[in-house]
């Protein structure tokens, strides 16, 4: 059974390169060396295993992997918001040079109140259905400026406004079952946006809805995050929105970061097996003609990770060292690193 | 997919094996919880002595309820006699052991009899919806606006006969409807599910759909329930047999047993305490064995 | 909101058509003499038995009589009982007491439910919840008379804390111990129920949003969690008054409280017949009542069910 887990200090992502990208100063967030466990019985099962990234303010990375990656879960390691049975089993997280492992409980709520807020999914579920959106998104506002209920209600209809919900002032008494898929998220967008936060997390939140929704809601994070400088982390299994909105992107396998690089390298100059896969698997528009090749295989179970490199049994380069030795994060160029043994030789392969 | 997704219980493989139906998971959880494994031993316990009296009753070598002498009036425990003696010099034992076949009965025929008419009346109006579906919700209103044991206690009155089955065909009156309701809750949303389009899109008839698709799925809330039910109808029996209305002697029930106990219990307690004793730990055993078992078909559990 | 209001109101007399019915065919209409059959072992002289069958028009044909029985209990006639009286009079003074007993009791499981509900779904699975789990489950399974009669002997006999009979010492010390017997299978049930959709509630998504505000702990179980978790507490607290009512029955005969149910309790011993189908009848509509009442209270609690078309 595959018992030695530990990473080995992956190099952590030195940040971004000279690549034109927006982003400036010293990192937001720095995540070292991850690592989240599920509490069982027996033994804890692992769920990420020593991720390491960081961010500046003002940039987009993109947690981009298949289900059961350990994506959605590293973001809510970050938040504090992991479920019972779930715990942080290693790893350092720093926010706007704070260290949150070593707070108390509520010092870290306290911090990360101020300073990050999260997005999820289904915007249904994450809205209490008994009580009214305006009031859900002041509660947020009045727990972070700890403003009068009257500062909160304008500041509510603000913010409903800047997330282009129509006729706030009169939909602020709605419920949240009177409102479509898109107006929910920016409902939910809105209770983000009320905590001011310097980092936001966004966790697929477009995959539950349609491709026009999707762009408008994409269109509408970016612009929040230009007026505002903050960071943004959008998880998702889907390449078109990376492409879209990302300036950095993590690929996620397994419950560790199998390539980390500037968007543009990533889509035009892939280097892990598991990367060029998923591009493989992608319909082109232009491509006319080409097979689509999706990768063999399914990701492992987390009861069942393989030995070695966790991708190998899919991987048409595996070689018996995959099959041994778990690969570790290494750059393979300014700002791009890898986590492959044979990312040397597919570089030079190019 | 949220996080807590990836982590529930389906993916997480307690025993070492994916939980692929309800059931592999929700058995093996049943084994292993200690409430259950009490009640299902309780419950057995209580229908062997239900079906077999005679043989627990002889226990102590003075089986026979019947066999009364007056001198031993309301005398308490006596070698041979663990329980004493009731007010007509009979061994309490004895009647307390007889007592169960009655209600117990009485419990097991209401449940069957409402659980086949929830099955019935609940898949039908469940699956095809619409006017039977109005009619039938309109009658379980109907029914439901009476309480309970006002509902039974009006009935009784009107036919008193005191005998095992007017007393269940009564309280079946009264208790199908509940079953029924969630019967028919349960139906509906698993007429909805996709492997019963499937089946009709292959052709099934209707009556194949809701036998081998449908109903399969939809019982196990009404197992629970079923098993908490058996526990209040006997309640309910014993209730209304004290208060003289339900069973009459010389049937032999515990309900009669604490309507006879309740002028003298204040001298001579035992009267009351091994009949109560014996009707709580039964009705106890019941209402355990359903929420133990709707802790383990809990798709949700901890 | 009113469409809401309407609807229920229907149901309601709808309902109570229904009920009225089903007592009516049960007790008058059926084969054999009814009048006999209430009256049941008692010797009835016949010219009382013939006074009776005028006065209940069991002359004329089934529709007409089950008229006169609606249009008699609208106007509050719930008949007479064997010597005369009216119902409604026996009944009058005794409203009160049962009123006062299950009221109390109602309060009681509310707040104790609510209490050992939050309590135990906030310290899940450690000693106290164990413990309230435990007495619960014995709670529900313990017939209403055999809690009434330990607590008598307990409370009343040996530890002689509060009265056992009747209601001379008013309330609360008349009311307390019969409040409290009645309310125990509704606080073990109230408490679980509570306890169960708090804890699902806990773990519901928009919990972790609400978490995800920052919000002290405190905040978020009272003004999240609990709201949503109250409804199946409330429905339940709705249907219990049927319980209850039926409960009173048995609670007001252990300790001699004049009531209504003591008076069900002997007619029934009496066998009178028309007594008991007429407090039955008022029972079963306040029932009907107050249930209507917790359905609207119900769409204050839930919006969707309200504003939604049904």
């Amino acid at each position: 059974m595959h018992s030695r887990d530990v990473d080995r200090d992956a190099p952590v992502d030195g940040g971004s390169a000279e690549a034109a990208d927006s982003a400036s100063g010293p990192p937001l967030l720095t995540v070292s060396d991850l690592s989240v466990a599920v509490r069982r019985r027996q033994r804890p099962l692992p769920v990420v295993r020593g991720v390491s990234f960081q961010l500046r303010e003002g940039q987009t990375l993109v947690l981009l992997g298949e289900s059961g990656s350990g994506k959605s879960v590293t973001a809510l390691a970050l938040m504090d918001l992991l479920p019972t049975g779930v715990e942080i089993t290693g790893g350092q997280v720093e926010i706007a040079s704070g260290s949150l492992r070593s707070l108390t409980p509520a010092a870290r709520r306290r911090h990360i109140g101020s300073t990050m807020a999260m997005v999820f999914q289904d915007s249904i579920s994450a809205l209490n259905p008994v009580m009214r959106v305006g009031d859900q998104i002041a509660e947020a506002v009045r727990q972070r400026d700890g403003v009068s209920r009257a500062q909160a209600r304008e500041r509510t209809i603000e913010l409903m406004a800047r997330v282009r919900i129509p006729a706030a002032e009169q939909r602020y008494h709605d419920f949240p079952h009177q409102f479509s898929g898109g107006m929910r998220q920016r409902i939910v967008i809105a209770i983000a946006l009320a905590l001011r936060p310097r980092l936001l997390i966004a966790d697929e939140p477009t995959t539950a809805l349609d491709v026009s929704v999707q762009a408008q809601i994409l269109s509408l994070l970016a612009e929040l995050q230009e007026e505002s400088r903050m960071g943004l982390v959008l998880i998702t299994h889907d390449l078109g929105v990376a492409a879209t909105i990302a300036d950095r992107v993590a690929v996620m396998y397994a419950g560790r970061i199998v390539e980390i690089t500037d968007a543009d390298e990533l889509f035009n100059r892939p280097v892990h097996p598991y990367t060029t896969g998923l591009f493989g698997s992608v319909p082109q528009m232009n491509g006319g003609g080409t097979e689509l090749r999706p990768i063999p295989g399914s990701p492992p179970s987390l009861v069942a990770i393989p030995p070695g490199c966790p991708f190998h049994p899919r991987c048409p380069l595996a070689v018996d060292r995959c099959r041994a030795q778990l690969p570790t994060l290494e750059n393979v160029s300014e700002g791009h690193a890898v986590a492959c043994h044979l990312s040397q030789e597919i570089v030079n392969a190019r | 997919m949220s996080a807590g997704e990836a982590l529930t219980p389906s993916s997480d493989p307690v025993d070492g094996e994916m939980e692929t139906s309800p059931d592999a998971g929700g058995w093996g959880r049943l084994r292993r919880s200690p409430a259950f494994l009490l009640a299902a031993s309780l419950v057995t316990v209580m229908m062997a002595v239900a079906l077999l009296p005679e043989l627990f009753a002889g226990l102590f070598g003075n089986g026979d309820p019947r066999r009364c002498d007056l001198a031993l009036s309301g005398m308490g425990a006596a070698p041979g006699h663990p329980f004493g003696f009731d007010m007509q010099g009979c061994d309490l034992y004895a009647n307390v052991i007889h007592g169960a076949r009655a209600s117990i009965s009485v419990g097991v025929l209401v449940t069957v009899a409402s659980s086949a008419v929830a099955i019935v009346l609940g898949t039908l109006a469940g699956f095809y919806g619409r006017w039977l579906d109005g009619i039938l919700s309109r009658l379980i209103d109907v029914f439901m606006g009476f309480p309970f044991m006002l509902g039974a206690l009006v009935v009784l009155i009107a036919f008193p006969s005191g005998s095992i089955w007017s007393v269940s065909l009564t309280l079946t009156l009264f208790g199908w409807p509940t079953l029924t309701r969630l019967m028919r809750s349960t139906v509906l949303s698993v007429r909805e599910l996709d492997y019963v389009t499937a089946g009709r899109a292959l052709g099934a008839t209707d009556l194949r759909l809701m036998v081998r698709h449908v109903i399969p799925n939809a019982v196990s809330p009404l197992i629970v329930l079923a098993a908490l039910t058996v526990g209040t109808v006997i309640v309910a029996e014993s209730a209304l047999t004290y208060l003289g209305v339900g069973l009459h002697a010389p049937a032999i029930s515990w309900g009669l047993q604490l309507s006879l106990a309740q002028n003298d219990f204040q001298s001579h307690p035992h009267l009351l305490v091994y009949p109560s004793l014996f009707l709580s730990v039964t009705v106890l055993s019941f209402i355990l064995l359903g929420d133990s078992l709707r802790e383990a078909l809990d798709p949700r559990s901890r | 909101m009113r469409r809401y209001i309407a609807m229920r109101l229907i149901a309601l007399i709808l309902t109570f058509l229904g009920v009225t019915l089903l007592i009516y065919i049960l007790v008058y209409a059926l084969p054999g003499d009814p009048i006999r059959a209430m009256a049941g072992d008692r010797p009835l002289p016949e010219n009382v038995i013939a006074e009776l069958r005028r006065r209940y028009h069991l002359d004329e044909p089934f529709p007409v009589q089950y008229w006169y029985y609606v249009r008699g209990v609208l106007q509050g006639d719930l008949g007479t009982d064997f010597n005369g009286r009216p119902v409604a009079e026996l009944m009058a003074d005794r409203w009160p007491v049962t009123l006062t007993l299950a009221l109390t009791a109602w309060v009681l499981e509310l707040l104790a439910g609510l209490a050992l509900g939050v309590l135990s779904a906030l310290r899940k699975n450690r000693t106290l919840d164990r413990i309230v789990m435990i007495m619960t489950i014995v709670a529900i399974s313990v017939p209403i008379f055999v809690v009434a009669y330990t607590a008598q002997l307990l409370f009343g006999v040996h530890m002689r804390w509060l009265p056992i009979s009747g209601i001379a010492e008013g309330w609360p010390r008349s009311y307390l111990l019969p409040a409290v017997v009645l309310a125990t299978f509704g606080i073990a049930s109230v408490s679980r129920l509570v306890r169960t959709s708090l804890i699902e509630n806990l773990d519901a998504d928009y919990i972790r949003t609400a978490r995800g505000k920052g919000l002290p702990t405190r905040r978020i179980v009272t003004r999240h969690a609990l709201r949503n978790s109250l409804i199946p507490a409330v429905t339940y607290l709705g249907a219990d008054l049927g319980f209850l009512l039926g409960g009173t029955l048995i609670v007001e005969g252990v300790f001699n409280l004049p009531g209504i149910g003591q008076l069900l309790f002997a007619s029934i011993q009496q066998q009178q017949g028309p007594v008991v189908v007429g407090v039955a009848t008022l029972l079963v509509l306040t029932f009907l009542v107050a249930n209507l009442v917790v359905d609207l209270l119900y769409g204050v609690l839930d919006p969707r069910i309200s504003h939604v078309r049904r």
